[in-house]
């Protein structure tokens, strides 16, 4: 590579990088000034978030989105590693010409827009009386394509050796899942976590139409709200818009390592 | 799988009986919350009516998206946001990851976490930003009128409303598409490339003879989940710029929803528009399998 190509890649690399994190510093920026400052585009962090936040607090219910966003977030992340790793892993080790028809229908599902299935299960819920309830929101996406694909595809690199010799030792189908698999591919759950969590935290649609009272608002669903009013506090908008980014992001940083390394493991 | 006892069982037939239980709380699940709801859409598309009064229509209301000309603006916004963002933004990934990828690089770290920041972003928070910044008195019209330009009312005209929500779809997925690249890079052996650039190949010409060839799997997993995700486009259209102007930036999902949700619910003719979004993106999934295919 010649000079000037180097050049290019770093110019390049610059201002898409600075591209992608200026929309985020214009949220923190906003988070901190008067609606006003926001509208006039000063982009200096203010001193204004104490004022944003009880203005948030007085328009809306912000502890009980938040306490709500967390409990379905982590709850069904929880049942989605469970139910889909125990799943990959079983379609790849122990599998035969049964198992793999049944994955490829599974993977079919794939292609099932959300939108196609929502009324139906919107239905379904309000047949059973479950409107508004946890089970509801959480049900549809325990189970997903998706993260089965990912656990079989990294159970695929998981050595047959160590399962023999545990079965040698006596340990039990459920013990060697448990015990050997369980740890051995943290970073395939670290990937699972990370997307599934931030799934759950940031799914919109269904929430909207399965959750319909004040009282199972959740935090995507509080942030539309801000628009709600006639005028648009900025600040107390971004501010909103930052209380929301923050979990995932956080989720994110911590993960990040494993999220790459999971992925890898998965595309080989 | 008629086993007397637990003992009779040989060992194969016993790992089998695993392996079908480890599996059966997933597919249960699925086939519950997708494949028995899409079978009843697909009935409810055959039925008329307003609210929870149906009665059975035919292809009613097959007929009636035909000529619907909200259904055919709904089209064409997603067929849009499909053609310009999925390429640009797949494109846009695959240079970064590959620039990335590069040993000699330095900041590597920086860059990325930089570019994969927006994933991390909800979509609801993201499509709050971009429209305040994009707001008639927002941030960027402040900005043109600093440079002396005419601010521009970005969400009363119809394409530059598309054109803020394409903006909005690139900034927000080019990252989680670019983590995508770097893990199928990660496969692909360094000195490939170093015996690339010993036999004389610039880094152009090593992009596309091998980058891209051994990349193919990657190239075809993102396209797949970038087409479904656009076709099934819903919260950018809602929050963003709430379809407007008109209906001139909602998509199908948005609309299915209205349908289904807002004023008066017709569960039927929605049902039937979602039958038409799986049938295109089961189509587009196959002729992108079938073009991946091709060696």
């Amino acid at each position: 590579m010649n000079k000037g190509q180097k050049i290019f890649q770093y110019v390049f690399l610059t201002i898409v990088s600075l591209l992608s994190v200026f929309p985020l510093y214009y949220m923190f920026c906003g988070a901190t000034n008067k609606s006003t400052d926001v509208v006039a585009g000063k982009l200096i962090p203010g001193g204004y978030v104490a004022e944003n936040f009880k203005a948030l607090l007085a328009n809306q219910d912000l502890a009980r989105a938040m306490w709500n966003s967390f409990r379905n977030a982590v709850i069904l992340t929880a049942l989605a590693l469970l139910v889909c790793s125990i799943a990959g892993y079983g379609f790849e080790i122990y599998h035969d010409k049964g198992k793999d028809v049944v994955m490829t229908l599974l993977l079919t599902a794939m292609m099932i827009p959300f939108a196609a299935i929502m009324i139906p299960l919107f239905k379904m819920f309000s047949t059973l009386k479950m409107v508004n309830s946890m089970a509801a929101f959480m049900l549809p996406t325990i189970s997903t394509p998706f993260l089965i694909m990912l656990f079989r595809q990294s159970a695929r690199s998981f050595p047959h050796d160590i399962i023999e010799a545990a079965r040698l030792d006596g340990l039990s189908e459920t013990g060697i899942f448990f015990r050997m698999f369980f740890p051995t591919m943290r970073s395939t759950y670290a990937a699972a976590m990370t997307i599934t969590f931030m799934n759950a935290w940031n799914n919109y649609l269904w929430p909207k139409v399965i959750l319909q009272t004040d009282s199972s608002i959740t935090m995507p669903m509080l942030v539309a709200n801000l628009l709600g009013g006639y005028t648009v506090d900025y600040g107390m908008l971004m501010l909103g818009v930052l209380i929301c980014t923050l979990p995932t992001a956080i989720v994110f940083f911590c993960l990040q390592k494993s999220f790459a390394e999971g992925i890898t493991g998965a595309v080989k | 799988m008629s086993g007397p006892n637990k003992k009779g069982m040989s060992l194969e037939k016993k790992h089998n009986v695993t392996g079908w239980v480890f599996l059966i709380p997933a597919t249960a699940l699925i086939c519950w919350m997708s494949f028995y709801p899409m079978i009843k859409a697909f009935i409810m598309s055959m039925q008329t009516g307003i609210g929870i009064n149906l009665t059975f229509g035919g292809a009613a209301n097959y007929l009636r998206i035909l000529k619907d000309p909200t259904f055919k603006q709904c089209l064409f916004n997603t067929f849009f946001y499909l053609i310009i963002q999925v390429p640009v933004m797949l494109v846009l990934a695959l240079a970064l990851a590959s620039m990335l990828n590069n040993k000699h690089l330095r900041f590597k770290g920086l860059f990325r976490t930089a570019i994969f920041l927006p994933c991390a972003t909800s979509l609801v928070s993201y499509a709050m930003i971009f429209r305040s910044m994009f707001a008639n008195d927002g941030f960027i019209n402040t900005v043109l009128r600093g440079f002396g330009m005419n601010p521009i009312m970005w969400f009363a005209n119809a394409w530059t409303a598309r054109a803020v929500i394409i903006i909005a779809l690139i900034w927000r997925w080019t990252g989680y598409n670019m983590v995508f690249y770097l893990s199928g890079l990660q496969n692909i052996e360094y000195s490939v490339y170093e015996a690339a650039k010993i036999d004389g190949a610039s880094p152009v010409q090593s992009f596309f003879k091998i980058t891209v060839p051994l990349l193919k799997p990657t190239i075809l997993l993102t396209t797949i989940m970038s087409t479904n995700g656009t076709l099934q486009l819903f919260d950018e259209s809602l929050n963003l710029t709430n379809g407007g102007p008109g209906k001139s930036t909602m998509t199908l999902s948005h609309y299915i929803y209205n349908t289904s949700f807002v004023q008066s619910p017709n569960f039927g003719y929605a049902a039937a528009m979602s039958i038409i979004v799986l049938i295109m993106v089961a189509i587009l999934a196959v002729i992108q399998m079938k073009v991946g295919d091709e060696r």
